[in-house]
């Protein structure tokens, strides 16, 4: 009984310890006071400043689009190349495998400074173009790794009885194959979109002057001090994600393709 | 033939590794290993002897080594917890976890400003209840605090997804052939959780060691880890050779700790998700 309420205590200090920040955040949303450091009454002003605020409108338009766009092509490029690495001979297939991890692995400083010195050489501008090619590439990964063990599950006599029913090999992928890889084709995506959003460190070495997403409008802000505007966007943005997210969990079937089968994925 | 078409098309991603990870690499090399006028050097390398960069390195690699010890005593009893209450549901634990990431990163870090400072949330609570103060807002151990925070789901995801995989009978058989608690925790639950553990390090590690943003936020700028040092030589200093010299030395770490976990998780069965 006592050794009950110690666990459950354990575990409410450990949500208090990474959920206090975000309450923080939703808090001073609602200060009127401009400063952190006061509580200055409730007001709404600043989530109807923020649809005026066209910097950080801007911002978020940048970061929503570059993270949709780098999701949906790792999504494509990174389920065509699990496809070929499947058909690769053990030794390339480890090959291939061990350069997908490095971005992972590797710091992301790291990441992002070899891209910056990439885009010098190759005279990029930098800009929306070299963040959208930094994102895909750091996305890439995530999408290899959710949809390799659904790959690894398959049974490749379904989709040869396809062909010998007559189905063209497209035909066949989408029809056989398509269905089963799905969960995990899905939980790439969005893990590479989550991962998007979030991202500061790359983001930061291979943006341009003019062009800002969230990050690194947050980034800039800090010293001057940060709008309230800005914590009024990132409530409505968590918002807005747990009560889809909290939807998609409350049907059990669409729990167990999305959220589920990221239990297979390996980061 | 239909195998050949296969393997095209994989042409698009093997393109993309040389080109934005291979060749960027080998750019940092370049860059870490020439000086201004090209010529080989290993100046930039050997200038992390230099004392600054030397107690910068050390400060990271102190900090990022405390933080991840903390990370490991808190996230073992929690993921052993999470465990023992069967919630089947393992998406709603990834989800709890994952969930903090939509609040930007950087304004999860400038929120712990907000509890820490002098007069802020935190102080004020202890103030009511006549406890001394805390002043650790601008010091290391803020610091250590934001990496643990913002680094502990990846310790607690690996090691739940190790210890979750253990087959209950082998506890049951323990436990008949007479094991205690603490016996089935040492022999079975630990060794078996090894490469969640390690994983869970390497992830912890990695980030802690190299970044700069957290002590930026946190340790005011009175505190430089490596991971400032070498964002400076590129963002202000613009010395990109040095910078990309202190690169080749942190990746020296980063390879080591890999080596490490890869002797001890063959099958690579420690996994974040």
């Amino acid at each position: 009984m006592i050794k009950n309420a110690a666990k459950k205590i354990y575990i409410a200090l450990i949500f208090i310890f990474l959920y206090a920040p975000i309450v923080t955040l939703v808090v001073l949303s609602f200060n009127a006071s401009k400063t952190r450091a006061k509580w200055g009454g409730f007001t709404l002003k600043w989530y109807v400043a923020l649809f005026q605020n066209e910097d950080i409108l801007a911002a978020l338009s940048n970061t929503l689009l570059i993270a949709l766009i780098a999701s949906v092509v790792a999504t494509i490029i990174g389920t065509a190349a699990c496809l070929a690495i499947m058909s690769l001979k053990k030794k390339g297939r480890a090959i291939i495998l061990g350069i997908t991890n490095i971005p992972m692995l590797n710091a992301e400083i790291v990441t992002g400074i070899s891209l910056m010195l990439l885009f010098i050489s190759m005279g990029l501008k930098f800009g929306f173009g070299t963040i959208l090619l930094s994102h895909i590439t750091f996305c890439i990964p995530y999408v290899i790794l959710s949809v390799m063990p659904r790959m690894q599950q398959l049974n490749p006599s379904t989709y040869e009885a396809a062909l010998d029913l007559g189905a063209g090999p497209v035909y066949g992928f989408f029809k056989v194959v398509f269905p089963d890889i799905l969960p995990g084709v899905l939980s790439g995506f969005l893990m590479s979109f989550t991962m998007s959003i979030d991202d500061f460190i790359i983001t930061h070495f291979t943006k341009g002057a003019g062009v800002d997403t969230l990050s690194t409008k947050i980034y800039t802000e800090v010293k001057k001090g940060i709008k309230p505007e800005m914590y009024a966007l990132s409530t409505l943005i968590f918002l807005t994600v747990l009560v889809l997210l909290l939807l998609i969990n409350r049907n059990p079937a669409s729990r167990e393709n999305i959220t589920g089968s990221s239990t297979s994925a390996k980061i | 033939m239909n195998n050949m078409k296969k393997k095209l098309l994989g042409l698009p991603y093997y393109i993309w590794c040389a080109v934005f990870i291979l060749i960027p690499l080998g750019m940092v090399f370049y860059y870490g290993l020439t000086d201004k006028s090209g010529a080989f050097t290993l100046e930039n390398i050997a200038s992390i002897t230099a004392p600054e960069h030397l107690k910068a390195l050390a400060l990271a690699l102190l900090l990022s080594v405390i933080a991840t010890l903390i990370c490991l005593l808190l996230a073992y009893p929690l993921a052993m917890i999470l465990c023992d209450m069967q919630v089947n549901q393992h998406s709603f634990i990834v989800f709890i976890f994952i969930l903090p990431m939509w609040m930007n990163f950087l304004l999860r870090t400038l929120a712990w400003q907000t509890l820490l400072e002098k007069t802020g949330v935190i102080n004020s609570i202890l103030q009511f209840l006549h406890l001394p103060s805390l002043t650790i807002i601008n010091t290391p151990y803020a610091i250590v605090l934001g990496m643990v925070y913002n680094f502990l789901p990846f310790m607690v995801l690996p090691i739940y997804n190790a210890l979750s995989k253990i087959d209950d009978n082998v506890i049951q058989a323990a436990r008949d052939l007479g094991a205690n608690g603490i016996q089935v925790f040492l022999k079975i639950k630990l060794p078996l959780s090894t490469p969640g553990i390690i994983s869970g390090i390497t992830m912890v590690f990695v980030p802690a060691l190299t970044t700069f943003v957290i002590s930026k936020l946190l340790g005011g700028s009175k505190v430089l880890l490596i991971g400032n040092v070498i964002e400076e030589e590129f963002t202000q200093a613009s010395n990109w050779h040095l910078g990309s010299g202190l690169s080749i030395v942190l990746m020296i770490f980063i390879l080591v700790n890999m080596v490490l976990s890869a002797v001890f998780d063959k099958d690579g069965e420690g996994s974040f998700l």
